[in-house]
C-alpha cells in the first residue's frame, strides 16, 4: 500500500538511526537504497539529489531539499505560512499528533508555498512534504495551495507544484475532500488569466491530490518510478481480486497510457522547468532575431 | 434520532429510491444520452435531458442497481472514467445550450480497477471538479444516498447542494475510514459518528444548503412526498439562479467552495 511504502521512504530520510548500536555512529551517515541493496555514503547522495548514484533511484526529498534543489539560492520567499492546521471534525487526538510531529519533521505542514526564481525566472511554487502526514491534503494544505494559485494569477506568475500525496486528509473528513473543488476551481481561474501550470508528481501522488489539481497542469512532469494514480494498488487488488501488473501505476504506465507528459529526472529537472517557463514567456520585440 | 451508522445503512438500502426513480418522478419527457465519445458508455451513470415542467434540463445521476443483477450491470453505481467523462461532455451541451444541471450522487466511490486507473481515474476526477466550477449555467446538486469521496464530488460541485435527511456524504466509507485511522474495520460505528458524514453534520459545517426531510413512514412508502418537496426546491432555486447574471452565478460559486477552510 502507498501508505506503507512511505512509510518505509520515511524512515531512511528521517530515522538513519534505526537499528543502529551505540558503537556504529557511522551508520547514521550510510543508507541503504531500496532498490539495488547497495549501500551509500550519505553524503553522496545528497551531493546527487538525493539520486542512487548506483542505480538511479530517486529518493524521496523533503521539500527543503526541493526547495533547494529548484530555486536559485536566496529567492524562495514563503507564502501563507501562516496557515495552519485545523480540525473540523475534532477529531480525537489529531491536533495532538500534528504538534507532535511539527516537533520532528521541522514542517508546519504537509506544503510549503512561495515564490522564488528557476534560473532567474520568477515564479510561485509549491512543494509537498510526504514527511508530514503522508503529504495528505487536509484544509490547511488546500487553503496554502490555493493561496499559492491566487498569488501566481495575482502577481501574473507560472506556477509550479510538486506533489508528494496519500491524498486527502482522513483526520479532517469531508473538509478534505472539499479542499479538491477549491484548488481545483482555483486551477480553473488561473488557466482562465492564461497563465501557465506545471504539476510535478513525485513518489508517491495518490488519491484527491491526484483527482484534483495534480492531475490538472498545462504540462505534467513525473520523476522516474513514482508511484502515480487515484486509488491505492492495495485496494484494486482487493477489490477486483487479482494481482496487479508489474508496472502499474508507475510514472512509466502513466506516460504509456497518455496521462503525464514527460519523465524527467531530478538532476535535469530545474533546467527543464525553466526551459518551459520560458517558452511560455512571450519575448520582447527587441529580442526577436531578425 | 437515528445514529450515523443506522444512517449509513439506511442510504445503501438496495430498495432506496435510485437516480433513476427521482428523475421519473420529477422530470418529464427524459431522453437518456449515452457515451464519453471516446471510450464507451458507462451504465453506472445515466445521463440525459428532460423538462423539469417548462424548463428544459441536463441531468447526471450516478446509477445503482434495485437488485443484485441490475447491480452488477451498473458496477454498484462506481463509475470508471468514462461514466465522469460522459457526465461531463452532456454537462458542457448544457452551458452551450444554457441548459441548468441537476445531479444525483448516489455512489460507494470510483471503482478502483485495473481499466479504471490505464484510463486515469484521477484525470476524469479532476477535470470535473475543475470544470464544474466555470460552467456557466446553474448546477445543483442533490445527494440521494451515499455520496463517497472524490467519485461523489465528481459530480458534486454545484450552486446548491442538497442532501436527503438520511443520506450520507464522507471522504470515504466508514468501514475504509476505520480501518487506515483505527486500524479496524469492525469499528466502523464509530467511525460513522466521528466522520461527520449525516446531512445535519454537513449543513452543520455549512458544506451544504439545505436539507430534504424523509417521510416518517420511509422513502419508499412515501416517495410522492419527497420528490414533490425536492421538486419545489429544485425549481425554485433554479430560477433564482437563472436571475443572477453569469459572473455573478460564478462568483458566488467560487467564493462558496474558496472559504472551506
Ligand atoms: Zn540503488
Amino acid at each position: 500500500m502507498v501508505i506503507d511504502k512511505v512509510k518505509k521512504l520515511n524512515e531512511i530520510e528521517t530515522k538513519p538511526h534505526k537499528n543502529t548500536k551505540a558503537s556504529d555512529m557511522l551508520v547514521g551517515k550510510w543508507v541503504k537504497c531500496d532498490k539495488c541493496k547497495e549501500i551509500i555514503y550519505k553524503e553522496e547522495l545528497h551531493n546527487n539529489y538525493s539520486v542512487c548514484p548506483n542505480c538511479g533511484k530517486h529518493f524521496r526529498l523533503s521539500s527543503r531539499r526541493r526547495i533547494k534543489q529548484i530555486a536559485d539560492e536566496g529567492t524562495f520567499k514563503e507564502i501563507a505560512g501562516d496557515i495552519i492546521t485545523k480540525d473540523p471534525l475534532k477529531f480525537e487526538g489529531y491536533l495532538k499528533k500534528v504538534d507532535i510531529l511539527k516537533e520532528k519533521t521541522k514542517l508546519d505542514e504537509a506544503v510549503k508555498c512561495g515564490t522564488c526564481e528557476i534560473e532567474g525566472q520568477k515564479a510561485v511554487i509549491a512543494v509537498m512534504d510526504g514527511n508530514f502526514l503522508m503529504g495528505s491534503m487536509g484544509s490547511a494544505v488546500g487553503e496554502r495551495i490555493t493561496i499559492a494559485i491566487e498569488t501566481a494569477i495575482q502577481q501574473k506568475l507560472p506556477l509550479v507544484i510538486f506533489s508528494v500525496s496519500g491524498g486527502a486528509r482522513m483526520q479532517e473528513g469531508i473538509v478534505s475532500l472539499m479542499q479538491m473543488a477549491k484548488t481545483s476551481a482555483a486551477i480553473a481561474k488561473l488557466n482562465e488569466a492564461g497563465l501557465l501550470y506545471i504539476s510535478v508528481l513525485t513518489d508517491p501522488t495518490t488519491g484527491g491530490v491526484t483527482a484534483s489539481f495534480a492531475s490538472l497542469g498545462d504540462i505534467i512532469l513525473a520523476e522516474p518510478e513514482a508511484l502515480i494514480g487515484f486509488a491505492g494498488p492495495r485496494v484494486i487488488e482487493q477489490t477486483i481480486n487479482q494481482r496487479l501488473p508489474k508496472d502499474f501505476q508507475k510514472a512509466e504506465f502513466l506516460l504509456e497510457h497518455g496521462f503525464i507528459d514527460k519523465i524527467v529526472e531530478r538532476k535535469d529537472m530545474k533546467h527543464m522547468i525553466s526551459t518551459l517557463i520560458k517558452f511560455h514567456t512571450p519575448t520582447p520585440k527587441s529580442e526577436v532575431k531578425k | 434520532m437515528k445514529t450515523a451508522w443506522e444512517k449509513v445503512q439506511i442510504a445503501r438500502k438496495i430498495d432506496r429510491p435510485k437516480s433513476s426513480d427521482y428523475i421519473n418522478a420529477i422530470f418529464n419527457d427524459f431522453i437518456e444520452l449515452h457515451g464519453d465519445r471516446n471510450y464507451g458508455d458507462d451504465k453506472s451513470i445515466i445521463a440525459g435531458i428532460a423538462y423539469l415542467d417548462e424548463i428544459p434540463v441536463t441531468i447526471i445521476g450516478e446509477q445503482k442497481g434495485k437488485n443484485a443483477k441490475e447491480n452488477i450491470t451498473r458496477n454498484f453505481g462506481m463509475p470508471e472514467p468514462e461514466g465522469y467523462r460522459k457526465a461531463l461532455r452532456l454537462m458542457k451541451q448544457a452551458e452551450k445550450f444554457n441548459r441548468p444541471i441537476i445531479t444525483f450522487i448516489d455512489t460507494p466511490g470510483a471503482f478502483p480497477g485495473i481499466g479504471a486507473e490505464e484510463r486515469g481515474q484521477g484525470e476524469a476526477i479532476a477535470r470535473n471538479i475543475m470544470e464544474m466550477s466555470n460552467l456557466k449555467v446553474p448546477i445543483i446538486c442533490v445527494v440521494i444516498g451515499e455520496g463517497s469521496s472524490g467519485g461523489a464530488l465528481a459530480i458534486g460541485v454545484g450552486d446548491k447542494i442538497v442532501m436527503l435527511e438520511n443520506a450520507i456524504y464522507s471522504i470515504l466509507s466508514p468501514e475504509g475510514f476505520a480501518s487506515i485511522l483505527y486500524k479496524d474495520a469492525s469499528k466502523s460505528k464509530i467511525a460513522a459518528s466521528e466522520m461527520k458524514i449525516t446531512a445535519n453534520d454537513l449543513k452543520k459545517l455549512e458544506l451544504i444548503d439545505e436539507i430534504i426531510k424523509e417521510p416518517k413512514e420511509g422513502i419508499t412508502q412515501k416517495f410522492e412526498e419527497i420528490t414533490s418537496e425536492l421538486k419545489k426546491y429544485i425549481k425554485t432555486n433554479i430560477k433564482d439562479l437563472q436571475k443572477l447574471d453569469t459572473e455573478m452565478l460564478l462568483v458566488k460559486r467560487y467564493e462558496k467552495f474558496r472559504k472551506i477552510y
